[in-house]
């Protein structure tokens, strides 16, 4: 699903984020992503759903070589990977269904398949009731929600959250994680960068630790294995 | 594109205006002074140009005929006239016309000089008065009459007339007016140009976390330019619509509320109608034109990210 080889990543500036990572990520799997800031978890995200080009090495996505995609053909990959952020990241002027339904109306899909697939993905997550309010309107947590609907709307073969639960409280992170997983058990491949210790111990996935660029641990089952 | 896809758009670009309603206000007005002050200028130009139209047309020659030329002769030199291409009309002032309207000229007080001078002993020659088609040719056509009494050895032709240095001075004045509102318009359309992508640059930047939202979930570059496209349009469109509606009626106004002071100044006014269209059609054309021009650069612009 995922494959990066010998991937390097050397920004404008000098640093350099990432170094000769290795690493192959099959169909429905969840990974955590983890690692102290600015080890290079947020670049290793970008590189997957292309907002990063690699300075070196190859990535391939869902069988496209990614790193050498023609810039027109950006946005027909993005559509295969749902992007879920931190801060949520919704349309503030578009209500909870419209934010969802974008992600639909961007890819040209018809009406009706719109309001079906929408309604559809805002039940799985809980708010079909909210459809109509505004983002300021929703908690973090719903917020959050509506952002997975709009990822998972698509049905995309992968989910890339960085951070997803970064700005909730433990419970509403929990049914966050909840969610994902319900996603990942219907067959959407998850990666899915964290500072959440808690989840990563209890919820056990395969862990990938990444410290100043390169990556240190692969494991299946692993452990979050930082003192925060 | 999906006709779906275009209704989209078209809503998505009107939905825009509505939502960032103060930044729509911002870019509309200031297409819409920008263009006010446009129209105003070329309102301004057009009753210019008209006006130098008038006093140009009421340029004429003079021609004088030595004092007792038979019927013939006049007959012949006025063909001789009007075979100049570039004379309009040629009128026959016999000397009783003549004196009359010397006397109507002078008023009551010239009356007094002219006192006694009847047709009996009319000291003034017979004559033509020449006008011609364009009034910058006038000097080349005074010189050609003055020249048929080169082929005629009576020389028949006592003088030509038709106020060298007057019609100079007119020229340069009239050729400056044009030329400075030529000048004014094209600068206030460059300015209006400039605030314009500004207004939307701004508009865009404000957008900025939109478009990337778009990119992200998959949009492709002309998915995202086309509601900006749409807006910008519409936002050209109201504005200038709105403007030229202003503009015309303001005019229309000032023109019947004014005509008769004017008019004792022998001046006219343009009539809004006739002006109406060549002023709305440039203004609606260019407003639509910068409101589309600037959006799409701006957008351009961003969509790089």
């Amino acid at each position: 699903m995922i494959e990066m080889h010998d991937v390097w990543k050397t920004y404008p500036d000098g640093t350099t984020a990432l170094q000769s990572v290795n690493v192959v990520i099959d169909r429905n799997e969840f990974v955590y992503v983890v690692g102290p800031s600015g080890a290079g978890k947020s670049t290793f995200m970008k590189l997957i759903y292309r907002e990063e080009v690699p300075s070196k090495g190859q990535i391939s996505v869902n069988g496209f070589n990614i790193g050498k995609l023609k810039q027109r053909k950006i946005p027909f990959v993005r559509r295969n990977i749902g992007v879920i952020f931190q801060d949520f990241r919704l349309l503030p002027k578009l209500t909870a269904y419209e934010n969802v339904a974008f992600a639909m109306e961007v890819v040209e899909a018809p009406r009706r398949q719109i309001r079906r697939r929408t309604m559809e993905a805002l039940d799985l997550v809980g708010l079909k009731h909210r459809a109509s309010s505004y983002p300021a309107q929703l908690s973090g947590g719903e917020q959050q929600r509506v952002a997975i609907a709009r990822a998972i709307v698509n049905s995309p073969a992968v989910i890339v959250a960085d951070e997803p639960t970064g700005n909730l409280d433990p419970e509403t992170s929990w049914g966050i994680m909840k969610l994902l997983e319900e996603i990942n058990f219907r067959g959407t491949t998850i990666v899915m960068a964290t500072h959440n210790r808690d989840i990563v111990n209890s919820l056990r996935k395969r862990v990938i630790a990444i410290e100043k660029g390169t990556i240190v641990r692969d494991e299946q089952r692993g452990e979050y294995g930082y003192e925060i | 594109m999906r006709f779906s896809t275009l209704i989209r758009h078209i809503r998505e670009g009107g939905r825009n205006v509505a939502r960032n309603g103060w930044m729509s206000f911002a870019s509309m007005s200031s297409i819409a002074v920008s263009l006010f002050i446009l129209g105003v200028f070329m309102l301004l130009a057009l009753n210019v140009n008209k006006l130098a139209d008038q006093i140009e047309n009421q340029v004429q020659i003079r021609v004088y005929l030595k004092l007792g030329t038979e019927q013939a002769k006049i007959d012949e030199i006025k063909r001789q006239i009007g075979r100049i291409p570039e004379v309009k009309q040629v009128t026959f002032v016999s000397k009783e016309e003549g004196l009359k309207r010397l006397k109507d000229s002078l008023g009551t007080e010239g009356k007094e000089a002219l006192e006694g001078y009847e047709n009996e002993n009319n000291p003034l020659p017979d004559g033509f008065d020449v006008f011609v088609f364009k009034a910058q040719t006038i000097a080349d056509v005074a010189k050609r009459i003055g020249s048929i009494n080169d082929t005629d050895p009576d020389q028949p032709i006592m003088g030509v007339y038709y106020g060298a240095d007057t019609v100079k001075k007119l020229f340069r004045i009239t050729n400056a007016v044009r030329n400075i509102g030529l000048v004014i318009v094209a600068g206030l359309a460059i300015m209006a140009m400039f605030l314009i992508s500004t207004t939307i640059k701004m508009t865009i930047l404000n957008r900025r976390r939109e478009i990337g939202i778009m990119k992200l979930v998959g949009a492709t570059n002309s998915f995202i330019r086309w509601p900006f496209f749409v807006e910008g349009a519409l936002i050209g469109l109201g504005s200038s619509v709105i403007t030229t509606a202003a503009l015309l009626y303001g005019y229309s106004q000032i023109v019947s509320t004014s005509q008769y002071d004017l008019g004792l100044m022998m001046i006219e006014l343009a009539d809004w109608k006739d002006v109406g269209l060549p002023v709305g059609g440039t203004l609606i054309a260019l407003g639509t034109f910068l409101g589309i021009w600037g959006s799409t650069i701006s957008v351009r612009k961003y969509l790089k990210v």
